[in-house]
C-alpha cells in the first residue's frame, strides 16, 4: 500500500510503520486470533503522530511532540470479546496479542480463512497538505494574533493562554470477514482562553475550533486566530458583570450550534445500541415510537466535510454514514456497532469506534444534528415572555438509565418580554431526554454546525465528535440558578 | 490466560529506571541543558461479565517515556514508546531541537539538586499477590458480586455489569539534576452496577465498588454486589422537589466530587493565573472552622500515594486548611516560583505533558459527629450523585445536577432526582455546618459525610 495517493487531493501521505503490514501478516495474526474458536476477529493498527504549543504571558511556553504506535486485537464470541494490545509491531508480539485475544473462546471451531481485500473509502476530510508538515513558527505565528486579538478586543482583559495542537492517524482496520482498510485522519485544533478583569471582579472566556483540515481553516472567515482571540474576550468582558440566574423551570431558547450538546446528550448517547441491546437505555423498546416532538429530526452525520466528528470509516471497518436516528419524532435507528447490529440483526452503522489502539470499539456519536425547521429565530426569542437564552456552554453529562441530563452554560441572557436583558451568571439545565424533546414547541430555519472542541467521554475513552442544531424554543426546562423565584 | 509479556517485565522499576537514566545521557548527548526522564511500565488485566455472560477479557502491557528537555531557558515535552537504542537517541536528538520553536522561561528550570529527595520512603503500595490474579479468579469475583446483586431484590432486573479490574505499574523518573529513582505500585478494583425499572419506561442505575493496593483490602464480591442493589432499589420512584433554599448533605462520594473541584481552586497554577477565586485569600477564612483538609503523600497504602513528586522533590503532608483557614497553596516548582516561594512538592505528570500541580491522598478531615446526626434536619436534601460541569473556578459559581433523597425530620423520605444544586463555592464551604466520621478511604479524594446549610435547590 506504499506511496497510496488520495484521488481528492493528489498528496502523498508520509511513510509510517503501518506501511509494512500486509495482507499476508494480517491474515496470519487473524488465523492465530481465532485459533481458539472466535467468531470474528478485528486488527486495529493506529500510527499517531502529534504536536501541540502552549502559548501565554506573551510566548511560547513550551513545545509537544508524541508519536504513538501499537495494534489492538480484539475476538469476538456472541457479546463476549477478548482483548489485547501491543506497542511494539514485532511478528512475535503481534502473535502473541492475537492469542491473548483469542483465549476467550475455548472451544468450537473458527470460520475458513477469507481472502483480505483492500476497501475502498469515501473522503470525508480531503486536505492539500497535513499541517504537520509545515514550518512551527506559522503556528505560533497563529498563536501570536490570537494572544494581540484578544488583548486588543478591551483593556480590561489581563491575561491570555491560547494553544495548538496538530496531529494525524494513520488507521489499518482488517477483520476477519475481509475488510482491509486504511484511513489517514487529521486534525487541527485552536483554543483561547482570555480573562478580564473590572473593579475587583474576573470573569474568563473561551473559545476555539478544532476539525480534520490543514492550516487553510485558520485563514477562513469566521475561523481566523483573531476571530477565537475576539470572541473569547468579547464572552469574557459580557459575563463580567452577569447576575444571578432565576432557578425553577421556564422557557428556554437554545441559540443555534453548540446548543447541540442537548441532542448529545438527550437523545443521542440513548439511542447508542449497547444501552439498547442491553436494555439499560430509556429508549430502550421504543423503536418506531414517538419519543420527541413532531418538530425534531435527529441524524448523525459522520459524512460533514472536514468536520471534528467525521470518520471515512469506523474502527472496525465499516463505512462512516449519515443515520436518521428520529424522523418527525419518530424513533428510527439506533447507532450501531458490529456487536450490537449482530444483535439486532441489522447492519453496523459505522458507528463502531474506540479512542485508540488499546481500547476495544462500542457505538460512539460522530457529529449529532438537529436538523432546520421553519421559525424565524427572533420569532423565537420573540415568542418568550420570561425565559432565558442559552448561547454557549462549557459540556453536558447523562444519565442513560433514566434520561436525566444536564448541561452547563457559560453564556446565556434573561429574555424579557421578547428582548434579551441581563446576562447570566454560569448555571446549569437539568431535563430529562424524552420529556424535552416532547417540549420542543418551536425550530429555526438557522441550522448551525458548532465549529467547537468537542469531546464525548463514555466508558473512560474519550473520541471527537461534533454538534449542530438550529435555534430551538424548549417550553419548560428547570434552570439551575440561585435566585428562587 | 497468561500473557508472557506480562511477566517478563510487568513493572519493573529496575528495567525502567535504566531506561529513563539511558534517555537521559542520550538528551545530556544532543545537547539539552537540562532533563528529565518518566518511564511508566504497566500491566492490566479487566474482566467484564452481565447478566451471568462474559463481555470483556481485556489483558495487556504497555510502557512509555516521557521527556522533557531544556536548553537555553526553553521547554519541549515529548512521548515515545520506541525504546530500541538506535530510535531513543534519534528522539532525544528532535526532542532538543523542538526546543528551539519555544521561547525562552527562566523560571521554567528544573529544581536545584539540594531541593531533590535524598531519601525514598516505603510506602508499602505494591501487593505481590495482584499479579498471581487471573482471568478465573476474576470472573469469580465478577459472577458471585452480580448474582447477588440480583438475589438482592427481585426490583432488580438487569444489570450494567460487573467488572473486576487489576493493575501494576513501575514508575521511574531521573533528572540531570542527578536524581534517579523508581517504585512500583498496585491496584485491584471492583464494581458492581445493577439496574432497575422504574415506571415511564424509565431505568435506575447504581453502582458500589470496592478498590485496594492490596487485594486484602477489598470488600468480599457478595458485599459489593448486596450494597449496589440496596443503592439501586433505594432510586425507584425517584422525583423532582420544588424549587426551594434548604440544608443539603453531601455523601462521601458527591462530597468527594466538590473536594476535587476545591483541589482545583488552592492550586498553585489556577491561583498565579488568578483564575481561582481564591487567588488572594491565603491565610484568610475559606471554609468554616469544621473544615480542616490536608494533602498528604506518605500514607501507607493509600491509592494516591507516592515516594517523590514528578520533579523529584521529597514529598510532605501539606495542611491545606486548618480549621477553616487557607495555610498554603498547593504548588509544582514553576507555580512556586511565579508565587515567589518554594514548591510543596505537589507535581504530578502524565508521560505526555510537563509537571504541573496534583493532589496526592486528599482528605478532609472527618469530624466527630455521626453521619446519621449529620443528616439530622427538618428538611433538605441529601445529595449521593453530582452531575456536569457547572462550576466557573474564576468566580466560584457553582452550579450542577444532583440526585439523593429528601431528608424529612433526619429520615430519607423518598428518592429526588432531576434537581440542581446552585451555591457560590464561597458559601458553600463557609456553610459547613456539619462534618461526619465516615471518610471514605477508597480514592486518592477522601470525604465524609459533610452538611452545607443552605443552597438552592432548582425542581419544579
Amino acid at each position: 500500500m506504499k506511496g497510496e495517493v488520495n484521488p481528492e487531493t493528489d498528496f502523498h501521505f508520509p511513510a509510517t510503520p503501518l506501511d509494512a503490514i500486509d495482507a499476508r501478516i494480517a491474515e496470519q495474526l487473524l488465523s492465530e486470533a481465532l485459533a481458539s474458536g472466535g467468531e470474528h476477529a478485528d486488527l486495529y493498527f493506529e500510527y499517531r503522530s502529534s504536536c501541540d504549543f502552549a502559548f501565554e504571558e506573551g510566548r511560547v511556553r513550551s513545545v509537544g511532540r508524541a508519536i504513538v504506535l501499537g495494534l489492538g486485537v480484539r475476538v469476538v464470541r456472541g457479546v463476549a470479546s477478548g482483548y489485547a494490545y501491543t506497542e511494539e509491531l514485532s511478528e512475535a508480539r503481534m502473535l502473541e496479542a492475537a492469542r491473548t485475544a483469542g483465549q476467550i473462546a475455548s472451544h468450537g471451531g473458527s470460520p475458513a480463512p477469507v481472502a483480505l481485500a483492500a476497501k475502498s473509502l469515501p473522503s470525508f476530510y480531503p486536505v492539500r497538505e497535513l499541517s504537520l508538515s509545515r514550518s512551527g513558527e506559522e503556528k505560533v505565528a497563529l498563536l501570536r494574533r490570537v494572544d494581540a486579538a484578544a488583548r486588543a478586543y478591551d483593556p480590561r482583559i489581563v491575561r491570555v493562554e491560547a494553544g495548538y495542537a496538530e496531529g494525524w492517524s494513520d488507521v489499518l482496520v482488517v477483520s476477519s470477514d475481509g475488510t482491509m482498510a486504511r484511513d489517514r485522519q487529521p486534525m487541527v485544533r485552536l483554543g483561547v482562553n482570555a480573562m478580564a478583569e473590572d473593579q475587583g471582579k474576573r470573569q474568563s472566556g473561551r473559545s476555539g475550533t478544532a476539525k480534520r483540515r490543514g492550516l487553510d481553516l485558520f485563514a477562513e472567515p469566521g475561523s481566523t486566530p483573531e476571530d477565537h482571540g475576539r470572541e473569547a474576550a468579547r464572552l469574557a468582558i459580557a459575563m463580567l458583570h452577569a447576575q444571578e440566574a432565576p432557578a425553577g423551570p421556564m422557557e428556554v431558547v437554545l441559540a443555534a450550534g453548540e446548543s447541540g450538546i442537548l441532542l448529545h446528550e438527550a437523545v443521542g448517547h440513548g439511542l447508542e445500541a449497547d444501552f439498547n441491546r442491553k436494555q439499560t437505555s430509556n429508549y430502550s423498546g421504543q423503536m418506531g415510537k414517538q419519543v420527541a416532538s413532531s418538530l425534531c429530526t435527529v441524524v448523525d452525520d459522520a459524512t460533514i466535510t472536514g468536520a471534528r466528528g467525521s470518520i471515512n470509516v469506523d474502527d472496525e471497518g465499516s463505512p462512516g454514514g449519515r443515520n436518521v436516528l428520529i424522523e418527525n419524532g419518530i424513533l428510527v435507528g439506533y447507532m450501531q456497532d458490529r456487536i450490537s447490529a449482530r444483535h439486532f440483526g441489522t447492519k453496523p452503522t459505522g458507528n463502531g469506534r474506540r479512542e485508540s489502539f488499546r481500547q476495544p470499539p462500542m457505538p460512539r456519536m460522530t457529529n449529532t444534528l438537529l436538523l432546520a425547521g421553519n421559525d424565524d429565530p427572533q420569532d423565537i426569542i420573540g415568542s418568550v415572555a420570561r425565559g432565558v437564552y442559552a448561547k454557549r456552554f462549557s459540556g453536558g453529562q447523562v444519565n442513560i438509565s433514566n434520561g436525566d441530563f444536564v448541561f452547563s452554560l457559560t453564556e446565556s441572557y434573561l429574555i424579557e418580554d421578547g428582548k434579551l436583558t441581563a446576562p447570566l451568571r454560569g448555571v446549569n439545565l437539568i431535563g430529562n431526554g424524552p420529556e424535552v424533546l416532547r417540549n420542543v414547541t418551536m425550530v429555526g430555519h438557522d441550522f448551525l454546525l458548532s465549529d467547537g472542541t468537542w469531546t464525548c467521554g463514555k466508558d473512560g475513552q474519550s473520541v471527537p465528535v461534533g454538534i449542530g442544531t438550529p435555534t430551538v424554543k424548549i417550553a419548560q426546562i428547570t434552570v439551575g440558578g440561585t435566585k428562587a423565584a | 490466560m497468561s500473557c508472557d509479556q506480562d511477566k517478563r517485565t510487568a513493572a519493573n522499576a529496575k528495567v525502567c529506571q535504566e531506561l529513563a537514566e539511558q534517555m537521559l545521557s542520550f538528551a545530556k548527548r544532543a545537547g539539552a541543558d537540562g532533563a528529565e526522564v518518566l518511564v511508566r511500565d504497566g500491566a492490566e488485566l479487566e474482566v467484564k461479565i452481565r447478566m451471568g455472560e462474559t463481555e470483556l477479557i481485556k489483558e495487556a502491557g504497555s510502557r512509555g517515556l516521557g521527556l522533557r528537555v531544556l536548553k537555553e531557558d526553553r521547554a519541549a515535552v515529548t512521548y515515545t514508546s520506541d525504546f530500541e537504542p538506535q530510535a531513543m537517541r534519534s528522539f532525544a536528538e528532535e526532542s532538543v531541537a523542538l526546543c528551539g520553536l519555544a521561547e525562552p522561561e527562566p523560571l521554567a528550570a528544573l529544581p536545584d539538586r539540594e531541593e531533590m529527595a535524598r531519601a525514598i520512603p516505603e510506602l508499602d503500595l505494591w501487593d505481590e499477590s495482584v499479579l498471581s490474579i487471573d482471568v478465573a479468579d476474576a470472573m469469580r469475583w465478577t459472577q458471585a458480586g452480580e448474582k447477588a446483586a440480583l438475589k438482592f431484590d427481585p426490583r432488580v432486573t438487569n444489570s450494567e455489569g460487573a467488572t473486576f479490574g487489576r493493575g501494576v505499574g513501575a514508575v521511574a523518573f531521573a533528572t540531570s539534576a542527578g536524581f534517579s529513582a523508581a517504585y512500583r505500585g498496585s491496584n485491584v478494583s471492583f464494581v458492581v452496577e445493577p439496574v432497575c425499572d422504574d415506571s415511564e419506561g424509565k431505568k435506575r442505575n447504581g453502582h458500589h465498588y470496592t478498590s485496594n493496593r492490596f487485594v486484602a483490602g477489598l470488600q468480599p464480591a457478595e458485599e459489593v454486589g448486596i450494597e449496589a442493589a440496596r443503592r439501586t432499589v433505594a432510586k425507584l420512584g425517584s422525583r423532582k422537589v420544588a424549587t426551594c433554599q434548604v440544608p443539603a448533605v453531601f455523601s462521601p462520594e458527591a462530597g468527594r466530587s466538590l473536594l476535587g473541584q476545591f483541589a482545583g481552586v488552592i492550586s498553585g497554577g489556577a491561583v498565579w493565573r488568578k483564575s481561582s477565586y481564591l487567588a488572594e485569600r491565603e491565610g484568610t477564612l475559606v471554609a468554616s472552622p469544621l473544615v480542616s483538609i490536608v494533602d498528604d503523600p506518605l500514607l501507607p497504602r493509600a491509592p494516591g500515594s507516592r515516594p517523590f513528586d514528578s520533579e523529584g522533590l521529597a514529598v510532605r503532608p501539606n495542611v491545606v486548611v486548618s480549621e477553616g483557614i487557607l495555610r498554603t497553596f498547593l504548588c509544582d516548582v514553576y507555580s512556586a516560583r511565579k508565587l515567589g516561594r518554594k514548591s510543596t512538592a505537589s507535581a504530578g505528570r502524565g508521560l505526555g505533558g510537563g509537571p504541573h500541580v496534583t493532589t496526592s491522598n486528599f482528605i478532609l478531615r472527618p469530624g466527630k459527629s455521626s453521619a446519621k446526626e449529620a443528616s439530622n434536619v427538618a428538611q433538605g436534601l441529601y445529595v449521593t450523585q453530582l452531575m456536569g460541569f457547572g462550576f466557573n473556578p474564576v468566580t466560584g459559581d457553582f452550579s450542577q445536577g444532583a440526585a439523593g433523597f429528601w431528608i424529612e425530620n433526619g429520615e430519607h423520605a423518598f428518592p429526588v432526582s432531576e434537581v440542581t444544586i446552585s451555591v457560590n463555592f464561597d458559601d458553600l464551604w463557609k456553610g459547613v455546618d456539619a462534618v461526619a466520621d465516615d471518610l471514605d478511604t477508597r480514592s486518592s479524594v477522601q470525604c465524609p459525610t459533610f452538611r452545607v446549610a443552605r443552597v438552592t435547590v432548582a425542581g419544579t
